[in-house]
């Protein structure tokens, strides 16, 4: 019966890092870039229901619609300033400036909000009791899974139907091509940007009320293994980042219960190492050829 | 050719003068000038600029970038610690065990670089990063879980996973001396770090350093940096030097380690976690990739200057972001450059002989 | 070159905004510290001044440092230190006797090296004794300074064995981890027997595994069932869904907590949220969770811990210091408050005993104040009566409360 307390709680703990996963997919995929300060991002979404429930006192509802708001349009603002100028240079150059960027959010945020963790009130609460009281599953696990594979199928709709989507894949596939098309390569990569850090502050909301508090340093933990889970599931690949995300929760959740939590994270990291090099395009991803 | 060689060799002089100068001016100041805490800050900043110039090895001259050197720092300190503490009786003499201690330090933590290198050198860019990233986080937890300690009967080692042991669990005799108590680090240690020692260790590793980018080895390791695809055409070993240039990068970070470990008392695993390995890398960026002399220069600065203005310490790693996104982007964007570039035109005139060398090396791709 | 050029501009902008931000930052008086702990609350700022104040006054004062993370995640910890110390202070300097003070905080983001930095500061500065350092593992590292310098230390709260072990000049106003954990078996032992204990701790942390040791030692002599143990750390700090599960699973009734006040405060509300209500027993780290910005104090209810020190003791001296606490700083003071104030009470005694004057040195100071602290006995805000013993560690008795309706109460 712990077995599928703990199976569930990984599940719970892997739909997060699932739709954290999506926005690095994205991105990656398109922009071909590594958008470090992405689990920063969320971090932002953290904060910004945070203030809007306790301090203003709006009702969660908005609160979640004020966070997506504020970082879609920070998404846009961090692509627009730091990544756009970079687009023709070395990958070494844009990660460098990606981890500026994550390092300029945290520290901005503690400069705001104090280093001081926060008790974050936790959007939806309450409890399953099934098996007789043997099994309790908190219900903000259920809604996040459920979210989680609601956004995942919209994603993979609006990407595989969409026009937007249309140009989303062309973008990926062949960028100077694209424009020539009459694709508007920066508007899509904007595009892309919006939309991640979008799902970046529902995952902030669902990761702080799952695990209720709420600090600078939030972020970064979850987003580099989120990025793992993007890689474990083949980047690029929306239903690739899902199952990655899932896998990887369960996996760090098991880890905990009948290793060492102590090891976890060395667990997950250790998962990534050997997949890169034995799938270095993870479970679902594709192979591309390197162009001389 | 020849005058470009020279120009080289003076260059290559540079660094040499401005550290022992700074060494001879600190030394004078020292007697009564420097208060305890400017004092204090000597063998740190040493051991900064060690792993700077040795993350420079890395990022500027491979061209690969590691966001996990504080892991070889943290294996050279932990071995560092172990070795000094064990040798305690053995080698009474403090300079020589620094430098017994130093050297297995340095050779651990290259053996790290060179098991980690074997997965790590196969993968490219981005994935490359990360990779290091989670090595270094790796590092860190395994050591968090080390219990060591020292009796007649030599060294007890426990691998403490569940967390729930403790130095009980080492089973020592009566005299036996706990050297690492698992997630609390080493506590208890002697401190026998010296600033002569981080001085020499600076000059050792310039002469290492600059010999290594200037021998065969080095211009082929900045081939593979500048087209991998070109210097494999070529029939260098890929592999085989990249793998040069990131253990000895490793083994360097870990001397470093080594110095700062036994400069403190008490030292935890997670103090050299992706934090400090970020910190580094802001010095040798703001340094200017590839070039030593900036390195050593930017490390002094950005270390030492906080300490001393300590409320500016709020601010310091958002100044530190902020500057790190415009130099990328300023010595990247091509038309930022043009544009600073015609700003500078009545002075790039002026200084328009020398340096030209640097500025290859200073190439990022 | 022209990179370099560029790298050198940007460098030399870099160096000159760090001068003109430090500039602004110190133009409105030497207000280093109030600028860099202006995050954690008003009252730091007013610390300053007043430290300021009572320097231009006071001709031939001790000086006295005071170190602790007056920002960062521990911050409530160390500016409950430099004010509780600021108090004491104040009030001994406003008996006019021979015997004047002056103080000085600095701040170590509960970091050994950055600890070490501030120590080294406080002695350019001419610190006589230190009232310090606030955590655990910044203080083992400036003891064994303080000792090598033969500095007279005294912790408010730095409670591990390896602050004092070893060292004549250090002494302890808390109890001893060793001592925290021992006595928490006891309690439980003695006034809640029958339960099925699981802990979970945090094993980076010398303070925490300090505890946790003793705690099972004891336990286990006492014959208390301990079920399940569990460990985290700082990384891993942020999710307990798998403990719980554990300590549910394994049937714990009573969850002993010797951590500090973050995490169990998230441990509270997944146990929460999970539909899991074991009795709770926390240790003086705990103080501090009632106070967290967006907690829901009602998830804490019931939780009982082991404090020297409870703001809503009747004694007259309490009150007082409490009520000055509140005016200067707006806040309820903690036990960390108490023990700072208790710690400057302590040099006050062995000043007293041992007839030291300002004009003696640090070393003359410290030799003359050690045979002296083993003599003394002080009667202070967490216990009447403490005296201490050659090891440093101080003999007083725990007090254990209870959190009811968002305030602690004698139970």
């Amino acid at each position: 019966m712990e077995f599928l307390s703990y199976l569930i709680s990984g599940l719970s703990l892997g739909s997060v890092y699932a739709l954290i996963a999506l926005g690095y997919t994205m991105v990656y995929g398109i922009a071909k870039m590594l958008n470090f300060a992405h689990g920063d991002v969320i971090m932002i979404g953290g904060y910004v229901s945070f203030i809007a429930m306790n301090s203003a006192g709006l009702p969660a509802g908005v609160a979640i619609l004020l966070a997506v708001l504020v970082c879609t349009v920070l998404g846009v603002l961090i692509e627009g300033l730091a990544y756009k100028p970079l687009r023709e240079a070395t990958s070494l150059a844009v990660l460098i400036t990606a981890i500026g960027v994550s390092y300029f959010l945290q520290n901005a945020a503690q400069l705001i909000w104090g280093a001081n963790p926060v008790s974050y009130t936790p959007v939806i609460t309450g409890t399953v009791s099934l098996a007789g009281g043997k099994l309790n599953i908190s219900i903000v696990s259920i809604v996040t899974i459920i979210a989680c594979i609601v956004i995942m199928i919209c994603l993979q709709l609006f990407i595989s139907k969409g026009k937007i989507g249309k140009a989303m894949r062309a973008c990926s596939e062949d960028k100077g091509a694209a424009q020539l098309m009459g694709i508007n390569v920066n508007r899509t990569i904007s595009i892309t940007f919006a939309i991640g850090s979008a799902l970046a502050a529902i995952a902030g909301v669902l990761l702080c009320s799952a695990y209720p508090t709420l600090m600078p340093t939030t972020g970064s933990m979850p987003g580099i293994k989120a990025f793992t889970a993007a890689v474990f599931g083949g980047i690029g690949s929306v239903p690739g980042a899902f199952i990655g995300g899932l896998l990887l929760g369960i996996i760090e959740s098991l880890t905990k219960a009948y290793i060492s939590t102590q090891l976890a994270n060395s667990i997950v990291f250790a998962v990534l190492i050997i997949v890169l090099l034995f799938r270095p395009v993870g479970i679902l991803g594709k192979k591309i050829s390197e162009k001389v | 050719m020849l005058t470009n060689k020279n120009s080289l060799r003076r260059k290559g002089a540079m660094p040499y003068i401005v550290v022992v100068a700074a060494f001879i001016v600190l030394s004078i100041l020292s007697n009564g000038v420097l208060g305890r805490a400017h004092m204090a800050l000597l063998v740190p900043t040493c051991c900064y600029i060690v792993a700077a110039l040795a993350l420079n090895l890395c990022v500027g001259v491979l061209g690969e970038l590691s966001l996990g050197h504080a892991g070889f720092m943290s294996v050279g300190a932990f071995v560092g610690v172990i070795t000094s503490e064990s040798l305690s009786a053995s080698i009474p003499n403090t300079g020589v065990r620094l430098f017994v201690a130093i050297i297995i330090g340095a050779l651990f933590a290259a053996l790290a670089g060179f098991l980690i290198g074997i997965p790590v050198l196969r993968l490219r860019g981005d994935y490359l990063a990360i990779v290091t990233l989670a090595f270094g986080e790796i590092i860190k937890d395994l050591i968090t879980c080390l219990i060591v300690g020292v009796d007649e009967n030599g060294l007890h080692i426990v691998f403490n996973a569940t967390g729930t042991m403790g130095v009980e669990d080492l089973h020592m005799t009566e005299g036996g001396k706990t050297i690492i108590q698992g997630a609390q680090g080493a506590v208890g240690t002697q401190t026998i770090s010296t600033f002569l020692a981080g001085f020499i260790m600076i000059i050792v590793v310039l002469f290492i350093i600059q010999n290594f980018i200037n021998s065969r080895t080095g211009r082929a390791v900045m081939a593979i940096r500048d087209d991998r695809i070109a210097a494999e055409a070529s029939g260098l070993n890929i592999t085989k030097y990249k793998m040069i240039a990131f253990v000895l990068s490793a083994g360097i970070a870990g001397a470093a380690g080594v110095l700062y470990g036994l400069n403190y008392s008490s030292i935890v695993a997670s103090k050299f976690n992706f934090n400090t390995s970020i910190l580094i890398l802001v010095f040798v960026v703001l340094g200017g990739l590839g070039n030593i002399l900036g390195t050593i220069i930017a490390t002094t600065i950005l270390y030492v200057l906080p300490e001393m203005l300590r409320a500016f310490s709020d601010y310091r790693m958002l100044v530190y972001a902020i500057v790190l996104i415009v130099v990328m982007i300023a010595t990247n964007n091509k038309k930022v450059r043009q544009f600073i570039g015609g700003l500078l035109v009545r002075k790039k005139k002026k200084n328009a002989e020398g340096g030209d060398a640097y500025w290859l090396i200073s190439r990022i791709k | 070159m022209k990179k370099k050029l560029l790298s050198i501009l940007l460098a030399s902008a870099v160096a000159a905004t760090t001068f003109v931000g430090c500039g602004s930052q110190t133009s409105g008086g030497t207000k280093e510290e109030g600028g860099s702990t202006a995050q954690t609350s008003e009252g730091d700022s007013e610390t300053t001044e007043g430290t300021e104040g009572d320097s231009a006054s006071a001709e031939g004062a001790f000086k006295i440092g005071a170190i602790g993370p007056l920002t960062g995640e521990a911050a409530i910890y160390g500016t409950a230190v430099v004010n509780g110390a600021q108090i004491a202070v104040d009030e001994i300097n406003a008996l006019g006797g021979d015997i004047q003070f002056e103080l000085k905080g600095e701040d170590d983001v509960n970091d050994a090296e950055t600890s070490v930095n501030a120590y080294n500061n406080l002695l350019d500065w001419g610190m006589q004794f230190l009232v310090g350092t606030t955590t655990s593992t910044p203080c083992v590292a400036v003891a064994a300074e303080a000792y090598a310098d033969r500095v007279f230390m005294i912790t408010p709260s730095g409670s591990s064995v390896a602050v004092v072990e070893g060292k004549d000049n250090v002494f302890q106003v808390c109890f001893t981890d060793p001592n925290q954990g021992k006595a928490s078996a006891d309690y439980i032992a003695e006034n809640i027997p029958g339960e099925k204990i699981a802990v979970i701790y945090k094993n980076d942390d010398v303070y925490s595994q300090g505890i946790r040791d003793v705690f099972k030692e004891e336990a286990d002599a006492k014959g208390l069932e301990v079920v399940y143990e569990g460990t985290f750390t700082t990384d891993t700090a942020t999710d307990f869904s798998v403990q719980l599960t554990a300590a549910q699973a394994a049937g714990a009734t009573l969850i002993f907590l010797p951590i500090y006040y973050q995490p169990a405060s998230i441990i509270l509300s997944q146990a929460d949220s999970m539909g899991y209500e074991p009795t709770w027993f926390g240790v003086d780290g705990m103080d501090g969770i009632l106070t967290m910005p967006g907690f829901d104090t009602s998830l804490a209810e019931g939780v009982m811990l082991l404090t020297p020190f409870s703001a809503d003791a009747e004694d007259e001296r309490t009150q007082n210091f409490v009520a000055t606490y509140k005016e200067q700083y707006g806040d309820t003071p903690n036990q960390f408050a108490a023990d700072a104030y208790d710690a400057v009470y302590t040099i006050y005694e062995s000043i007293k005993a041992s007839g030291v004057t300002p004009d003696m040195s640090t070393e003359e100071i410290c030799e003359a104040t050690i045979p002296v602290m083993t003599q003394i006995t002080v009667d202070g805000l967490t216990s009447e009566g403490m005296t201490w013993d050659a090891s440093g560690e101080v003999s007083k008795s725990p007090r254990a409360v209870v959190i009811k309706d968002g305030v602690y109460v004698t139970p």
